[in-house]
C-alpha cells in the first residue's frame, strides 16, 4: 500500500476526500409547466385494481384513472351527477334501473366504453370479492346472481336490478364508489391468467377511461400518470401527474418551498403556519370525512353502564383540545355522519363538565380509584387526546392506563373485542349516510361467533336494538325527505345512548405552489381531482 | 525468509504437489458456507417466529380492518395461517430455497424483486459513506494519535464525539435546509429527479454505475447531486467511528517498545508510523470497517426516511409496520447474509494483511 508519508500528504488526502462532499451538480429545476408533481406518503398503496383498492393513495389514483356510472364531479361535491351515465330511469317499484351511457366514450386502449364493460366490471368486483366488494354487494348481488342482475341490453344500455330492500338514492351513491369503477373488459381479459379476470395484472396496470392512464408505479418511490387525450372533458391541462413518495412531512415542506413539487399533502398545521409569508406557497384546508371517537366495550361491567357512558360525554375537553393539540387539524363534531355531507346533523350538545361527569359516575355507583385501560394509536394526535382524556378521568376518580399501538396491532385487538375504552377513528366508505349508520347504528347479530367485525356496534358488543331496524328502514326509504328525517333521528339516538362519544371531525390540510389552480381535494379520498389542475 | 521459501519450493517440487494450501482454502470456504447456511436457518427461524408471535395481524394488513368475516377467513386460509406453525415454517423455507420469498403485501410484487430494487440503493449509499469514512477517518485518526494532546487530536476527538451524538434525523433535516433549500448546492430528497427516471436501464441497480455504463452523464450528475447529502450524513457517522477507533489503536501501538526501538534505530518518522505502527493497526481496522459497513447497510433507516431514499432500511421498517412478514423476513435475510458476507471478506483481508493469521 502506498500511503503518503508526511502530514502534508495526509492533509492533501483528507482534502481530496472532503471534496467528495462538495456539490458537483446544480440543484434540480422547477417542475415542468405541464406536469403536476405531488409529494405524498404513498406507503399505504397496495394495489391499483379498483375491485380491491381500499386505501387512500390508491383511491385517489383510481379516481383519476377510471370512470364510474355516477360521479361526484369537482364542480359540486355534494351532488351526484352522471359519470359515464347519460341518463337513468328507475322502475316504479324502484327495483330496476335502466342506465343509458354517454356515446363516443373510449378507454385508454382505444376500445369503446360499452354496456358490456359496465356489466363485466360490476360483476368482476362482486366475483373477486375483495374487501370493498361489500359496498355493492349490499345491493343484494352475489357471485351467482350478479350476471343476471347487471345486464347489457345493447351497446349503450345497462339494466341494473336492485335485489335488496334499498333506497334508489343509496343505490346510486353505492354505484359512485371506487369499487364500481368501469374497467376495459377486452384489455383486462387479454391479461387474465387462469380465469383471474386480470386480477394479477390490474394491480399495477390500468385499463380505464378516466383523465389519466397509469404510466408507472414504483411502490414506495413514485407513481406517474399520463394524460388521456380522449377523456370525457377533453385532454387535461396537466400532461403528466407525478406522485412522489416522501414519507417525512418536513422533507415535503422543503420540496414544496423549493418548487420541486407543486403540492405537499401531509403538511402539519404547524408547518402550514410556517409557510405564511412565503408568497410562492399557499396553505389549503378542506373538510375530511374522518371522525375521532371514544368507544366503550359493552362487555365491560362498568363502562357498559348508561350513566358511565353518559359521563364520558362530559370528560372530553372539546374546545380546549381543538384550540391546542388539534389546532387546525380537527373541529368539534358529535354525530356519526360528517358535516359537509348530505343529511349530516350538526348538533353538538356536549361540553367539558367534570362536575356533571362526576355526579353521573356517583349515580352509577362507580367507586373512586376504578381502573380502566385506554387503547389508541401510537401517533399524534391520538396519544395526546388519550392523555387529555386520561387526565380528565383522573380528576373524577377513574385511574386509566393508556396502551399505544400501531394500527396493525390495534385493529385486530378491537375486532376481537379485547379493548376496554378505545380512542379511534372512522371514515365513510362511500358518500351516503348509510355508510356510517351501518357502522355506528346497525348490529343484526351481537353474538361473538357472528364476527361482524366491519361494524363498530359489534366490535363494542352493543346490540343496537331498535337502531338496527331504523337503519334498515332509512336505507330502504325511497323518499329523500323521509330518509333525511330518519338519519337525523338515528344520529340523535347514537349521540344520546350508545357506546360512542363522537368528538371531532378531521380537517385536511395541504400546501400547494401559488401558481397551481383548480386542485380539488374532496371529503373522501376518491374525490381528489388532478384533471382540473392548471399551472 | 527468502532462503526458506526457496528451499520449501524446492522441497515440494521434489516430493510432488503440496495440497495443504488448497485444502486449507477449501476448508475455509466450507466453513464459510456452513456459516452462511447456519445463518440462513437461524435468521429465517427467528424472524419467522417473531413474525408469527407479534401481535399484529397479517390478514388485516391485506384485507383491511373493515373486511367481512368471510373475506378475512378466506385470506387467513390463503396465507396458510390455519396450518401448524412448524408446517408454515417448512413451507416457507422450502419456497425460499426455490427462490420464492413470497409476495409483499405492500408492493404486491415478489419480495425478491423488491429486494433487487431496494437493496442496491442502500448498497450505493452505504458504500459511498464507508469509503468517505475510510478516506477521511483513517488519516484523521492517525494524525490525532501521532499528535496526541495537540489541537489536531482535540478536533478529531470532538468530531468523533459529535458524529456519535448528533441525531441523524436532525442533522439530515438541517443539512437539507442549508445545502438544498438555502444554498441550492445539491438536489433534494429522492434518489433521482423524476424526469430522469427510466432513462437508464438497471444493470447493477446502482444508478451511479448504471448511468456511467450507459454514458448518460446528465443522469449521473443528477444522481450524484442527490446522493451527496445522505451519503455525507452516513459518512459523518462512519468517519467519526473509524477516526475514533484508528486513534485509539494507533495510540496503543505508538506506546509499544518496537516503535521506540525503530525510532532509536533512526528510522524516519513516516516509516515508523506507516510501516510499523499502522501495519499492526490495519488488522484491527479491517474488522472495524467491516462492522461499520455492515451496520450502515442495515441501519440507515432514518437517513433513508429523511431523504426519501428508496432503500432496504425503509422497506423493512414500513413492512414491519404493515405486518408484511414476507417482506420483513426477506429483507432481514438479505441484511443478515450481507453481514456474514462482509465478515467473511474482512476475515480474508485480515489473513492477507497479517500473514501470521494464516
Amino acid at each position: 500500500m502506498n500511503f503518503p508519508l508526511t502530514f502534508k500528504g495526509l492533509s492533501m488526502a483528507a482534502a481530496l476526500a472532503a471534496s467528495v462532499a462538495i456539490p458537483m451538480a446544480p440543484a434540480s429545476a422547477e417542475t415542468p409547466k405541464d406536469t403536476f408533481v405531488i409529494a405524498r406518503n404513498t406507503a399505504d398503496a397496495i394495489t391499483l385494481d379498483p375491485a380491491e383498492s381500499f386505501e387512500f393513495t390508491g383511491g385517489r389514483i383510481i379516481a383519476n384513472i377510471y370512470e364510474r356510472l355516477f360521479f361526484f364531479e369537482p364542480g359540486d361535491l355534494t351532488k351526484l351527477v352522471g359519470g359515464i351515465a347519460d341518463s337513468y330511469e328507475f322502475s316504479e317499484d324502484g327495483k330496476k334501473i335502466t342506465v343509458k351511457l354517454k356515446s363516443g366514450l373510449t378507454f385508454h386502449s382505444g376500445n369503446p366504453v360499452t354496456a358490456a364493460d359496465v356489466a363485466y366490471s360490476l360483476g368482476r368486483a362482486v366475483k373477486l370479492d375483495k374487501t370493498p366488494a361489500f359496498i355493492i354487494k349490499q345491493i343484494g348481488w352475489t357471485a351467482e346472481n350478479v350476471d343476471e342482475a347487471v345486464k347489457a341490453i345493447d351497446d349503450t344500455t345497462v339494466e341494473i336490478n336492485v335485489l335488496a330492500d334499498m333506497s334508489p338514492a343509496l343505490v346510486l351513491n353505492l354505484l359512485s364508489s371506487s369499487v364500481a369503477s368501469i374497467v376495459d373488459m377486452k384489455e383486462v381479459e387479454a391479461h387474465a391468467v387462469d380465469g383471474d379476470m386480470g386480477y394479477a395484472w390490474l394491480k399495477d396496470h390500468s385499463a380505464g377511461s378516466g383523465a389519466y392512464k397509469l404510466k408507472s408505479w414504483k411502490a414506495n418511490e413514485l407513481v406517474m400518470l399520463e394524460a388521456f387525450d380522449k377523456f370525457r372533458y377533453g385532454e387535461p391541462p396537466m400532461k403528466r401527474v407525478v406522485i412522489r413518495h416522501v414519507a417525512e412531512p418536513s422533507a415535503q415542506r422543503l420540496l414544496l418551498e423549493k418548487g420541486d413539487v407543486d403540492a405537499a399533502m401531509e403538511l402539519t398545521s404547524d408547518q402550514l403556519k410556517g409557510l405564511e409569508g412565503n408568497a410562492d406557497v399557499a396553505a389549503k384546508s378542506y373538510p375530511k370525512g374522518y371522525l375521532m371517537y371514544i368507544a366503550t366495550n359493552m362487555e365491560h361491567p362498568i363502562l357498559s353502564k348508561p350513566k358511565v357512558r353518559d359521563a364520558l360525554h362530559y370528560v372530553v375537553d372539546y374546545k380546549g383540545m381543538v384550540g391546542s393539540i388539534l389546532d387546525g387539524q380537527y373541529k368539534i363534531h358529535q354525530n356519526f355522519w360528517p358535516s359537509g355531507m348530505w343529511a349530516a346533523a350538526t348538533e353538538a350538545p356536549y361540553s367539558y363538565d367534570l362536575d356533571k361527569a362526576k355526579a353521573l359516575l356517583a349515580e352509577a355507583g362507580v367507586e373512586e380509584g376504578t381502573k380502566i385501560t385506554i387503547d389508541t394509536l401510537n401517533k399524534s394526535p391520538f396519544k395526546e387526546v388519550a392523555q387529555n382524556v386520561q387526565a380528565a378521568l383522573g380528576k373524577i376518580g377513574i385511574e386509566s392506563e393508556i396502551i399505544l399501538s400501531d394500527g396493525k396491532t390495534l385493529w385486530p385487538k378491537y375486532r376481537a373485542r379485547k379493548h376496554e375504552l378505545i380512542i379511534a377513528r372512522w371514515g365513510p366508505d362511500y358518500s351516503d349516510p348509510h355508510s356510517n349508520a351501518d357502522a355506528f347504528a346497525h348490529n343484526p347479530d351481537n353474538r361473538f361467533e357472528a364476527k361482524l367485525t366491519g361494524k363498530l356496534t359489534w366490535r363494542n358488543a352493543w346490540d343496537a336494538k331498535g337502531l338496527t331496524e331504523l337503519t334498515n328502514e332509512a336505507a330502504a326509504a325511497s323518499d329523500p325527505a323521509k330518509r333525511e328525517e330518519l338519519y337525523a333521528k338515528l344520529q340523535k339516538m347514537v349521540r344520546e345512548d350508545s357506546p360512542f362519544t363522537i368528538m371531532f371531525q378531521a380537517i385536511g390540510t395541504f400546501g400547494q405552489r401559488s401558481n397551481v389552480d383548480g386542485f380539488v381535494n374532496g371529503v373522501t379520498s376518491d374525490q381528489a381531482y388532478y384533471w382540473t389542475v392548471t399551472k | 525468509m527468502t532462503d526458506n521459501s526457496i528451499s520449501q519450493t524446492t522441497e515440494s517440487q521434489g516430493s510432488g504437489p503440496d495440497f495443504a494450501p488448497l485444502l486449507r482454502t477449501l476448508k475455509k470456504i466450507g466453513s464459510g458456507l456452513a456459516m452462511l447456511i447456519l445463518t440462513f436457518i437461524g435468521l429465517t427461524a427467528v424472524t419467522f417466529i417473531i413474525g408469527r408471535i407479534m401481535p399484529n395481524d397479517p390478514v388485516v394488513a391485506i384485507v383491511g380492518d373493515r373486511a367481512s368475516k368471510e373475506v378475512y377467513e378466506a385470506m387467513y386460509i390463503q396465507l396458510g395461517l390455519d396450518k401448524p406453525i412448524w408446517e408454515q415454517y417448512v413451507i416457507f423455507v422450502t419456497n425460499m430455497l426455490q427462490g420464492d420469498f413470497g409476495n409483499s403485501v405492500m408492493t404486491t410484487r415478489p419480495v425478491l424483486e423488491d429486494i433487487k430494487r431496494f437493496f442496491p440503493a442502500t448498497l450505493e449509499l452505504a458504500t459511498l459513506a464507508t469509503l468517505v469514512g475510510i478516506i477521511i477517518g483513517v488519516p484523521a485518526g492517525v494524525m490525532a494519535a501521532v499528535r496526541h494532546g495537540t489541537i489536531v487530536d482535540h478536533i478529531v476527538r470532538i468530531i468523533g464525539l459529535l458524529g456519535h451524538s448528533i441525531p441523524v434525523f436532525w442533522l439530515g433535516m438541517v443539512s437539507l435546509l442549508i445545502f438544498y433549500a438555502k444554498l441550492d448546492w445539491v438536489a433534494g430528497p429522492g434518489r433521482i429527479d423524476f424526469f430522469y427516471d427510466g432513462i437508464v436501464d438497471p444493470v447493477t441497480g446502482i444508478i451511479l454505475i448504471d448511468s456511467a455504463i450507459a454514458g448518460e452523464w446528465e443522469v449521473f450528475q443528477n444522481a450524484v447531486s442527490h446522493i451527496i447529502l445522505p451519503a455525507s450524513m452516513l459518512a459523518i457517522y462512519s468517519l467519526a467511528y473509524i477516526a475514533r477507533m484508528t486513534r485509539s489503536f494507533m495510540l496503543d501501538q505508538l506506546n509499544q517498545e518496537y516503535v521506540l526501538t525503530a525510532r532509536v534505530k533512526g528510522l524516519k518518522e513516516g516509516a515508523v508510523i506507516w510501516h510499523h505502527a499502522f501495519r499492526n493497526v490495519l488488522v484491527q481496522l479491517i474488522t472495524i470497517i467491516g462492522l461499520t459497513y455492515a451496520s450502515l447497510l442495515e441501519g440507515s433507516v432514518l437517513t433513508e426516511t429523511v431523504f426519501a431514499w428508496p432503500g432496504i432500511g425503509q422497506y423493512i421498517t414500513s413492512s414491519l409496520f404493515n405486518a408484511d412478514m414476507n417482506a420483513v423476513i426477506g429483507g432481514t435475510l438479505v441484511v443478515g447474509v450481507s453481514f456474514v458476507g462482509i465478515n467473511m471478506i474482512s476475515d480474508m483481508l485480515y489473513r492477507i494483511v497479517d500473514p501470521r493469521a494464516k
